[in-house]
C-alpha cells in the first residue's frame, strides 16, 4: 500500500492524533527529566497518572461529580423551562420577539459571567448562586433557537395542519413543536454547553461546590500532580458531556 | 368554537421589513420604563434588603462617580516567567489618569496581547488543520471538544507557568480565544470556492499571491467571526482572571466592590463593562466590514 493510500484509511488519522499527544507527553516528561521545564512548575506526567486515583479515593470525586451534575441539571432543567416558552411567547407576539430579540442576542454575547459577585450578594455562597449563573448564561440560545426552530416549520405543513381544522393547541403539538424540536434541540444543546462552562467557572471561582473547587482545593495546597489530575478529569466530563449531547442532537436531527 | 383556539402563525419576520418602526420603539421604550420602574418600586418598597437593589439614582451617580473617578497615579509592571529556564522579565511604567480608565487600560493591555497571541496562533493551526485533510482529522476533534471547557480551570496553571501579573491573565485571554479563532479559520479554509482557487491556478499566482488574494479574502467573513467570538471569550477569559487574582484591571476593581459591599459601584461597573464589551465585538465586526460582507 502506497504511503498516500495509507493517509487515506481511517485509521491513520486517528493514529497521528493519538500518537502526536503521546509524543508531546513523552517530550514534556524527558524535558522535565532534564530541567528544561522547572518541575516544581510542571509536574511529571509520570506523577500525574498516579494523582487520577488519589484524586478520585480521597478527593470524594463521586459527591462532588454529584454536586455539579445536579447544579448543572438544575440549571438545565430551568433553561429548558422558561427559554422554550419564552421563545414560543415571542413567537406567538411578533411585535415583542421584534423588539426583543436583538436584546436577547445581545445578552447571548455579553460576558454575563461577570455578574457573579452580584448573584453572591443575592443568594449568598451557595449552590444557588452557580444554579442561576448557569441559568442566566444558557438561556438567550434557548430562547433564539425555539424562535428559529417554531418560525422555520414549513408552510406545507402547517397548511396540512390548517386543513385538518387542528385547534391552535393540536396545531402546535401535532405540527409546530415536532418541527421545530431538533432546532430546540440545537439550543438546548448549546444552553448546556454554556451553563455547565458557567457551572464549573463560578465552583472555581467562588470555591464551593464540586468539580470547579476541587482544582481551586488542590491548586491552593500546591498539589501540582492532583491540579493536573483534577483539570483532565474535568477536561474529561466536559467532553463526554458535548459528546452525549452530539449524538443526541444528531439522533434527533431529520434525514435530508 | 374551533376557530376561537386555533394558532394565529405569526409570519416570520423578514429582514428588513418591521411591522414599522414606531410600534417597536414604543415596545421597546415600554419594557425598558417598566423595568425600570419595577426596579425602583423593588428598592423603595424595602422587599429586599435595600443595598442589594439599590435605587436607579444611587446606580446613576455611581456611574458617573466610576467615570469621572478620581485621578490616580497609575503604574502597571508586567512580568512573565520563571519558565523554561529563562526569566522572570519585568517591564514598567507610571502615568498619572482617572482610576476606571486606568483599570480600563491594563484589562485592554491583557485582553489585546491575548487576543493577539491567541489569534495569530489560532489562525497558523487553523489555516494548516484547514489546508490539510489528513491534519484536520488528526487534530480537529481534540480542538473541537477541548473549545468549549471551562479555561477558568486552566488559570491555576497559568499563575505557575507565567505568574501572578497580567501574564497570567494574558495567557488566559489567549487560551481563551485560540480555539473558536483556529476552528473558524479551519471552517473557513474549507469553505473556499474551489473555482476561486483554479482561478488563481490558471492566472499562475504564486503562494503568497495565492494568500492575499485569494484564501484571505475569501475566507475574511468566518475569520472575523472566529476574531469576534474569541474577543468575547477573551474579555471574558482576562476579567475572571482578574476577579480571581490581580490587584489591577476592571475584574479587580468588580471583585473590590464586592468585597467592600459596595453595590452601587458593583452595578456600575458591571453596566460600564457590558457597555465596553458590546462596543468591542461591534467594533471589531465594524472594522472587519462583517456587515458590508453580509449585505452581498
Amino acid at each position: 500500500m502506497s504511503m498516500a493510500a495509507v493517509t487515506r484509511t481511517r485509521i491513520f488519522p486517528l493514529a497521528l492524533g493519538i500518537g502526536a499527544l503521546a509524543a508531546a507527553i513523552l517530550a514534556a516528561e524527558v524535558l522535565i527529566r532534564v530541567g528544561v521545564i522547572n518541575r516544581f512548575i510542571v509536574p511529571l506526567p509520570s506523577q500525574i497518572v498516579p494523582a487520577f486515583e488519589r484524586v478520585i479515593v480521597e478527593e470524594d470525586i463521586v459527591e462532588r461529580f454529584r454536586l455539579t451534575f445536579f447544579e448543572a441539571f438544575t440549571a438545565g432543567a430551568m433553561i429548558t423551562v422558561v427559554g422554550v416558552s419564552l421563545g414560543f411567547l415571542l413567537f406567538r407576539i411578533n411585535i415583542l420577539r421584534q423588539a426583543t430579540e436583538t436584546w436577547v442576542a445581545a445578552l447571548a454575547s455579553a460576558p454575563t459571567v461577570l455578574m457573579y459577585p452580584l448573584f453572591l450578594v443575592i443568594f449568598g455562597r451557595s449552590a444557588w448562586t452557580i444554579i442561576m449563573m448557569g441559568f442566566v448564561a444558557g438561556l438567550p440560545p434557548v430562547i433564539l433557537k425555539t424562535i428559529e426552530g417554531l418560525a422555520g416549520t414549513r408552510r406545507v405543513l402547517i397548511n396540512v395542519g390548517k386543513s385538518f381544522k387542528l385547534t391552535g393547541p393540536q396545531l402546535f403539538t401535532k405540527i409546530l413543536f415536532p418541527a421545530a424540536l431538533p432546532t430546540i434541540f440545537v439550543g438546548i444543546r448549546l444552553g448546556l454547553i454554556f451553563t455547565l462552562i458557567n457551572v464549573v467557572g463560578v465552583e472555581f471561582l467562588i470555591n464551593f461546590g464540586g468539580l470547579g473547587q476541587l482544582i481551586n482545593d488542590l491548586a491552593e495546597r500546591y498539589d501540582l500532580p492532583g491540579t493536573y489530575a483534577a483539570i483532565c478529569f474535568v477536561i474529561l466530563v466536559s467532553v463526554c458531556f458535548f459528546v452525549l449531547t452530539e449524538r443526541v442532537e444528531r439522533w434527533l436531527r431529520p434525514v435530508d | 368554537m374551533a376557530e376561537a383556539g386555533r394558532l394565529n402563525l405569526p409570519a416570520a419576520p423578514k429582514a428588513g421589513t418591521m411591522i414599522g418602526a414606531e410600534p417597536v420603539t414604543v415596545v421597546r421604550a415600554a419594557i425598558i420604563v417598566f423595568i425600570l420602574l419595577f426596579w425602583e418600586a423593588i428598592a423603595q418598597s424595602g422587599l429586599l434588603y435595600r443595598d442589594v437593589v439599590p435605587s436607579l439614582l444611587a446606580i446613576g451617580t455611581a456611574i458617573v462617580k466610576v467615570l469621572t473617578g478620581p485621578v490616580i497615579k497609575c503604574s502597571a509592571e508586567f512580568g512573565i516567567g520563571p519558565f523554561f529556564g529563562f526569566g522572570p522579565y519585568e517591564f514598567k511604567w507610571e502615568i498619572i489618569e482617572p482610576e476606571l480608565y486606568c483599570h480600563l487600560g491594563r484589562t485592554a493591555f491583557e485582553v489585546g496581547i491575548g487576543l493577539l497571541v491567541g489569534g495569530l496562533s489560532g489562525l497558523l493551526i487553523g489555516l494548516v488543520l484547514g489546508g490539510n485533510r489528513v491534519l484536520s482529522k488528526s487534530f480537529e476533534p481534540y480542538l473541537y471538544y477541548l473549545g468549549p471547557t471551562p479555561k477558568i480551570i486552566f488559570f491555576p496553571v497559568m499563575i505557575m507557568w507565567f505568574g501572578v501579573g497580567p501574564g497570567s491573565k494574558i495567557a488566559m485571554g489567549a487560551i481563551s480565544c485560540f480555539f473558536p479563532i483556529a476552528l473558524s479559520t479551519a471552517a473557513g479554509m474549507r469553505q473556499i470556492d474551489k473555482v476561486l482557487i483554479r482561478v488563481g491556478h490558471s492566472f499562475r499566482a504564486n503562494a503568497w499571491q495565492m494568500a492575499t488574494k485569494i484564501y484571505l479574502p475569501a475566507m475574511r467573513h468566518p475569520t472575523i467571526n472566529g476574531v469576534r467570538l474569541g474577543l468575547g471569550v477573551a474579555i471574558i477569559g482576562t476579567l475572571l482572571a482578574e476577579t480571581k487574582l490581580s490587584n489591577r484591571g476592571v475584574g479587580f476593581l468588580i471583585i473590590q466592590a464586592y468585597s467592600l459591599f459596595d453595590m452601587p459601584r458593583m452595578y456600575a461597573m458591571l453596566i460600564v463593562l457590558f457597555v465596553v464589551a458590546i462596543g468591542a465585538n461591534a467594533l471589531v465586526g465594524r472594522l472587519g466590514g462583517l456587515s458590508a460582507i453580509r449585505q452581498r
